[in-house]
């Protein structure tokens, strides 16, 4: 009897346990979820996040926005630059998409890699606003990824060259330069190292300049449909050589940004006759320069090999998610802050350029000088390989010519180095486009009935 | 070295010491209250010259401070009760009860503490991405829900509670789930105060899990706030340094009004058994 | 009532947690470190493949995953040094029978220990600024030129260790308290008479009896330390010139900046063995240490 009564309390005891527990469950996943789900309960809220410096400029923007859309609320978020990236693929991984984006350009292969991303092609063609044939064209070709559409130009950045105008005039120049050649020669009757000035600075930690010297080569830097590097080009090769020369006749001085300091006043004093940098700088450079030698320095398009050269087509775009649930509202933010009126706007408030040719046919910046060579080079601008890899590349390509800059390699030696380090980065891109081609060649109607199938067509 | 001496020196020492410990705390306080951009500027002010609560008023107005330091008390609250109730059933379990296999299984389980918890990193988010608890309160709770740890120290202090207490409930009849709860939960109630207190410190004070797991800001804790604020506004530091009064003072103060538990638990945690 | 189907009720919920969140994905871990799972596998997982050992070999080939190595070493070479002998130092203080307000200086000493690391990081890195900062200032009054504490390549692993000892001695302090106060008086006592000189008191005393202390507390704080990620990440982000990246550091940026799951994998992975050996190691020193 006593087992059977203990047995009873036993199971008793146990429903209750079972009961209690059970019940902590029920309430914490009601407390997990609810705190899930309160943020997309919201209508018509859209979330817009921004990467870096631009977030401050563009809630000054937001609120005319609002105004013209009632009901439509902008939620903004701010991405620090450097953890953009990681936030973004994560968001992307965990399905927490905004609704819309700043994205760097050269970050749009990936997202469309990765299907996140809505094709916008359809919502141009019906825009009354966005004209593609106004958009610099190398502009918006970095938006296209095989042939798809996927942003929207937001402000532009290329790399070119800041100079001393002064100095050069006092070296018996009177115009910037407009090819290799004769910038060799600028460079040469600048630099002065026993004195402790050069006639460029261009950090060893940089990859853009080196790549912007390639770019303006006839060859592209990938071949085979970006399957393979193709550094060992004759372009690319003179290109380095060009490069590496720079720093071995000493007309700029081999360290990076960090032990460069503050380039700005530096350049005050003259230590550099050239600056290698982009649209940013005139801003800086107006700021922190004092206002008797605003006169001495101006922005020059990239000389080439043989006249004025490429650059390369940076700047960030305007994207939709895939998942957003308010792509309407996110394209009528899009279309509200590519009008040119706005994007004047938005130039006088940060200094970002705009990537549509009306945008720069009044206001500030059709007169401002400094802004001239901008202009001018944006018509000539190179896009980068569309893939995903290529941050890795141009990474690793940097890495290898810093060394070439040391003396560690040689020309032939860190052209070859590259390219086997881009092999090795594009071997996986490789696998998968023959592997597609392979199912492409078998069953290219299931094929098309996965979406997500799209990032391996070649 | 005469006595006096030697009392002066140790005791300069410690008072050095102290200073050298709570100094950055006690700058943080200082500078939380100044104006903006005037900790930056030479000579650096040590007090403030005009004491104003704009910061803090600045990070809960705009900068949503209010909503992080609730998703930090949130999280670490759910983890510490949580996890005290997993790892007090499963310690006194392997303190008490018999079973086959008891001493092995511990063993594997002590085992695993040579394995940082990083490596599980990678595939945790995989997993819990494809259960679709990425970016939710859950994805941080869930996983920290037991811990070796927690079971260690529980077993290490309810092996002092005498078998007899439980054989005498066991003859009158008493369950096994009516015995713990009624005569070994009260038994190990200093434990659990401390279990408590360390797991709450370490869910607050946790970085890296959050920062992969919490991608959206609404679920931001204090300490990935923090970290992303502060690299936004590297140049504000008096917002900043508000920001981290926020972060560091609710565990401050809970640890200085249960210091006595907290230390013991360090204690008994670093005897290994 | 059968205590033993008691035991595994007990026990399950706290298994299975562990089980599914802990152990599985340390298997999941080391399985993910042999295959190339990246930005095209997350996309599709069609797009996966087995590569059996590459990633270590393409980690032991890779400049960057040395010198992340070489730093976490040199952290931990000689910030766990620093560390325990500060720890010791601080603990010897507030034994001695000379101290004053024992519970005071305690709490104060440890109270870097509870605070949040990223919080007080960002304190420290006001507080190191080569402009502003309180640090240079300092130095300044002194004589001693302006340091770039944390912009510079040769003094950011430094300011990382010197905030590391800072925040964690504390911790150890506590410890070596309670092995300090369990050597009994009389020892002492007995030197003393002797005439033991201090210094050998505790060559000959503390030391020994600390023993067991010592080389746990060393064991802890080396795989804690090996663990650095948080302090480069709020203070330098990895640079200037990626002189902080740690090991952890680069698994994160491997695996979520660049999500190179797999590679990152094998980071993880490669850290937990070189961990394991280098713990391994301290026992089996301290044991032959102990023979002799």
């Amino acid at each position: 009897m006593t087992r059977k009564l203990r047995r009873h309390t036993f199971l008793r005891a146990r429903r209750h346990a079972l009961h209690a527990l059970a019940w902590a469950c029920v309430g914490m996943t009601i407390a997990l979820a609810s705190g899930c789900a309160d943020s997309s309960a919201s209508s018509r809220e859209l979330t817009f996040w921004t990467v870096g410096r631009e977030g401050e400029a563009v809630a000054k923007l937001l609120p005319d926005f609002e105004r013209e859309h009632p009901g439509v609320h902008v939620k903004l978020q701010q991405l620090p630059l450097s953890a953009a990236h990681q936030k973004l693929l994560t968001a992307i991984a965990g399905s927490s998409t905004p609704d819309i984006t700043q994205l760097g350009n050269t970050w749009i292969p990936e997202l469309a890699a990765l299907d996140a991303l809505e094709p916008l092609q359809a919502r141009v063609a019906a825009s009354k606003v966005i004209q593609p044939s106004d958009y610099f064209a190398n502009i918006w070709a970095t938006n296209q990824i095989d042939g798809t559409l996927y942003g929207v130009p937001w402000y532009v950045d290329a790399r070119l060259l800041f100079y001393r105008g002064d100095l050069l005039k006092q070296a018996g120049f009177n115009a910037p330069p407009r090819d290799w050649a004769e910038w060799r020669r600028m460079l040469a009757a600048l630099s002065h190292p026993e004195r402790g000035t050069y006639g460029a600075l261009l950090p060893t930690n940089e990859f853009e300049q080196l790549l912007v010297l390639a770019l303006q080569q006839p060859e592209p830097v990938l071949r085979d449909d970006n399957r393979y590097g193709n550094f060992r080009s004759e372009g690319f090769k003179r290109a380095l050589a060009f490069y590496v020369d720079t720093f071995k006749q000493r007309q700029a001085p081999a360290i990076t940004n960090v032990e460069a300091g503050n380039p700005w006043t530096e350049f005050g004093r003259g230590v550099y006759a050239f600056y290698f940098s982009g649209p940013w700088n005139i801003g800086e450079f107006r700021k922190r320069l004092p206002a008797s030698q605003q006169g001495d320095w101006n922005t020059a398009p990239m000389p080439g090999p043989d006249g004025p050269g490429a650059s390369n087509a940076g700047g960030s775009s305007l994207v939709i998610f895939r998942r957003s649930p308010h792509k309407d509202e996110a394209w009528q933010l899009i279309e509200f802050l590519s009008r040119p009126e706005i994007q004047q706007r938005f130039y006088d408030l940060l200094g970002d350029m705009p990537p549509r040719r009306a945008s720069w046919e009044s206001g500030a910046l059709r007169d401002d000088p400094k802004a001239r060579a901008f202009r001018e080079q944006f018509e000539r601008v190179k896009p980068t390989p569309p893939i995903p890899e290529w941050e890795r590349i141009v990474t690793e390509m940097q890495l290898v010519a810093a060394q070439a800059v040391h003396g560690e390699l040689s020309i032939d030696q860190a052209a070859a180095e590259i390219d086997r380090r881009a092999d090795l980065i594009l071997e996986k891109r490789r696998w998968m486009l023959e592997s597609a081609a392979a199912i492409h060649g078998r069953t290219s109607q299931q094929d098309r009935a996965h979406p997500s199938d799209r990032s391996r067509q070649p | 070295m005469s006595p006096r001496l030697a009392k002066a020196t140790i005791n300069g020492l410690l008072i050095g010491g102290s200073a050298i410990a709570l100094f950055p705390l006690l700058w943080m306080l200082s500078v939380s209250f100044m104006q903006p951009g005037e900790a930056s500027s030479l000579p650096p002010p040590l007090l403030p010259a005009h004491p104003t609560w704009n910061n803090y008023h600045e990070l809960f107005a705009r900068a949503g401070m209010g909503r992080y330091l609730l998703n930090s008390l949130l999280v670490s609250t759910a983890i510490t009760l949580l996890s005290l109730a997993f790892n007090l059933m499963a310690g006194y379990a392997f303190a008490k009860l018999r079973f086959a296999g008891r001493e092995r299984l511990f063993q594997a389980l002590l085992g695993g503490l040579v394995i940082p918890a990083q490596v599980a990193m990678l595939p945790l988010f995989l997993l819990l991405k494809y259960l679709g608890l990425v970016n939710s309160y859950a994805a941080v709770v869930v996983p920290a829900m037991a811990t070796i740890f927690g079971i260690f120290l529980v077993r290490q202090y309810a092996r002092g509670i005498p078998d007899d207490l439980m054989e005498a409930a066991r003859i009158d009849g008493a369950g096994e789930l009516r015995i713990f709860v009624q005569i070994v939960l009260p038994l190990l109630k200093p434990i659990m105060v401390t279990l408590a207190i360390f797991t709450f410190l370490a869910a607050w004070n946790d970085f890296m899990w959050p920062l992969i797991a919490l991608t959206g800001q609404e679920h931001y804790t204090l300490p990935i706030a923090l970290a992303s604020l502060s690299r936004e506004h590297v140049q504000d530091s008096e917002l900043m340094m508000a920001g981290s009064v926020v972060t560091v003072l609710p565990v401050l103060l809970l640890f200085l009004a249960l210091q006595r538990y907290y230390l013991q638990g360090l204690l008994l945690g670093s005897v290994k058994g | 009532m059968n205590p033993q189907r008691a035991a595994w009720l007990f026990l399950t919920p706290a298994l299975l947690v562990l089980g599914l969140f802990f152990l599985l994905p340390v298997i999941a871990a080391f399985v993910l470190s042999l295959t190339d799972y990246d930005l095209y596998a997350l996309a599709d997982i069609r797009n996966l493949r087995f590569v059996a050992l590459g990633n270590y070999w393409e980690l032991l080939h890779r400049p960057l995953f040395w010198s992340a190595l070489g730093h976490t070493l040199c952290f931990v070479a000689i910030g766990v040094p620093l560390s325990i002998v500060t720890s010791l130092g601080a603990a010897m203080l507030l034994n001695s029978p000379l101290a004053r307000m024992k519970p005071l200086f305690r709490t104060a000493l440890f109270a870097p220990v509870v605070t949040t690391v990223v919080a007080v990081a960002v304190i420290w890195r006001y507080l190191f600024n080569t402009k502003y900062g309180l640090a240079n200032y300092v130095l300044g009054g002194i004589g001693i030129h302006p340091v770039d504490w944390l912009g510079d390549p040769h003094w950011a692993m430094p300011t990382i260790i010197l905030f590391a000892v800072w925040k964690n001695f504390g911790y150890n302090m506590i410890i070596f308290l309670a092995g300090l106060q369990a050597i009994p008086a009389d020892l002492y006592e007995a030197a003393r008479i002797d005439g033991a000189s201090a210094l050998r008191q505790f060559r000959h005393i503390t030391l020994p009896m600390l023993g067991p202390t010592l080389l746990m507390v060393s064991i802890l704080t080396v795989s804690g330390y090996f663990q650095l990620f948080a302090e480069p990440y709020v203070m330098t982000e990895g640079g200037p010139l990626q002189s902080t990246v740690s090991v952890l550091y680069l698994m994160y940026e491997e695996g979520f900046k660049w999500w190179n799951l797999g590679s990152a994998s094998a980071v993880a992975f490669l850290l937990f063995m070189i961990m394991f050996a280098v713990t391994a190691a301290m026992l089996r020193v301290s044991k032959r240490g102990g023979e002799a």
